[in-house]
């Protein structure tokens, strides 16, 4: 499949289209196709295992699919050739563990990229910095370590890094899923506010609820396979296949 | 006292040889040896970080000129490694560095000292957490801008007290610098202390130089462990005091 100017009034921000993954002898995805248009929400869902975050992570190529094709603007990401650097400076990533750099201040974490990739200056990276500090309410944490914030507050920098860099596509990989309870409605609010100011964004979550109320679209992930995909409404609320039914009893 | 015992005794602790070499020994050789020590310990250092770089990556011809330099490296005697490059260099007409002793000498150090600390470096690289590399590639910085920049860093703190080890070795092989040959002025501790018995007949001298090696030795040691326990300790020390409470006030914001 190609995607052709012509027929498409819009290009999908992301096009995953005919998407193999093999670990050695295990297949992980089977043939997956995806589309996600610019400003969407869209939620992966479905059991440990299905193959969903080794999708995610084929969209910034931080895994290599075995075979077929990752479009990120109409620009195949996966061919020979892509300087996949800077894909990867459009495509924000936020982490189940965070993934912020201990050994530097949360400023630090968010100017690294704009300084070393965008080559900032560090005054114009500072101030950036401390903009998207505030969108996820941290201001006041600027000269702190990592681990001396909460997980929560952690996993907002991680945001705010990824934002920094004004992606066009954010992807989330369970982000809130190594949180404590009383933080996962922290990190959700601002993921809220990202889809509310129409940010396209691919959500990897077991947060049924943020899946239901936030996505636009929703796709169902089972053995590698995309089972079934739709707007939340019909995939929470009439689902169709015995294996999106039988998922959606176990974590509903 | 036995005779023997007080032949010894004699031989290496005659508190007037010790205190007549002492001033020698602290006035040009402490500071020779310092210099050739700091000297290795910076090259080597470089070295083996380098080398570490290579020993991790998945490119085979990275890695392979690598291993076969630690091999060699580590498994040759300093002594032989000294006089290979000391004398040998020169001999073959590479005289790099001029005809003073303390550069080849920094510089055999350096090789035998990078090749012990790269495998150090590289398990410490390895000990950082995977997530680390795929969230500095994920922003768009290079493999090596990674690696310097987010990986390296964390790995090298993570193995401090493991590099003492090496410090003070170089410390006490930077006396192997008297084989190539000193001018009267670059002895260091060891040369002032080996001439020095030479001219005495009696090895209280080395006596004397030992303390010195143990007064580098010894404080280098619990430096070294005292910047890792501020490393590790910094972050939890300042959470406890200043960041505490609006840690708490925040935690509660959010729980609502």
């Amino acid at each position: 499949m190609t995607v052709s100017l012509e027929t498409s009034t819009q290009i999908p921000a992301v096009a995953v289209v005919g998407l193999w993954k093999k670990f050695g002898e295990h297949t992980v995805l089977k043939g997956v196709d995806l589309q996600v248009e610019r400003g969407r929400t869209v939620c992966l869902i479905g059991a440990s295992g299905s193959g969903k975050s080794t999708l995610l992570r084929c969209m910034n190529m931080l895994e290599a699919p075995t075979s077929g094709s990752v479009f990120l603007d109409g620009l195949d990401i996966t061919g020979r050739g892509v300087d996949i650097d800077a894909v990867r400076s459009h495509v924000g990533m936020v982490f189940q563990q965070f993934n912020l750099f201990p050994h530097m201040t949360v400023l630090r974490n968010i100017t690294l990229a704009l300084r070393k990739v965008r080559g900032m200056a560090a005054g114009q990276a500072e101030e950036v910095a401390r903009a998207r500090l505030a969108d996820v309410g941290l201001s006041e944490y600027v000269k702190h370590r990592p681990g001396q914030l909460s997980g929560g507050q952690q996993q907002r920098v991680a945001i705010a890094r990824a934002l920094a860099m004004e992606p066009k596509v954010m992807l989330f990989d369970e982000p809130t899923s190594a949180l404590d309870p009383e933080l996962v409605k922290g990190v959700l609010d601002i993921m809220r506010q990202l889809a509310a100011r129409d940010m396209t964004m691919i959500v990897v979550t077991h947060e049924m609820g943020f899946a239901r109320e936030v996505a636009d679209h929703v796709a169902f992930l089972d053995q590698g396979i995309l089972v079934e995909q739709g707007p939340p409404s019909a995939v929470f609320g009439a689902p169709r296949s015995e294996r999106l039914q039988a998922f959606l009893s176990q974590v509903l | 006292m036995p005779t023997g015992l007080h032949n010894f005794f004699h031989t290496f602790f005659d508190l007037h040889q010790i205190a007549n070499v002492m001033p020698d020994l602290l006035r040009d050789g402490l500071l020779n040896t310092l210099m050739i020590s700091a000297a290795a310990i910076i090259c080597g250092t470089t070295i083996g970080i380098v080398l570490a770089t290579l020993l991790v990556s998945r490119r085979w011809y990275l890695r392979a000129p690598a291993r076969v330099y630690v091999d060699i490296f580590r498994g040759l005697p300093i002594i032989v490694t000294v006089m290979m490059v000391g004398l040998g260099l020169p001999i073959a007409g590479l005289h790099f560095f001029g005809r003073n002793s303390y550069p080849y000498a920094v510089f055999a150090l350096a090789l035998v000292s990078g090749a012990y600390m790269s495998e150090i470096f590289r398990s410490g690289i390895q000990s950082v957490d995977r997530g680390q590399m795929e969230a500095a590639r994920s922003l768009g910085l290079s493999y090596l801008g990674a690696m310097r920049l987010v990986i390296v860093p964390q790995g090298v703190r993570r193995v401090l007290p493991a590099l003492t080890n090496q410090f003070v070795a170089m410390v006490k092989d930077s006396s192997l610098v008297y084989l190539l040959g000193l001018l009267a002025s670059q002895r260091e501790l060891f040369s002032i202390a080996k001439d020095t018995t030479f001219e005495t007949g009696n090895l209280s001298a080395l006596t004397a130089a030992g303390l010195v090696y143990l007064a580098i030795t010894i404080p280098l040691t619990h430096a070294v462990n005292a910047l890792d326990r501020r490393m590790r300790e910094g972050g939890a020390v300042r959470l406890a005091t200043t960041a505490g409470a609006p840690l708490q006030l925040l935690g509660a914001q959010e729980g609502r």
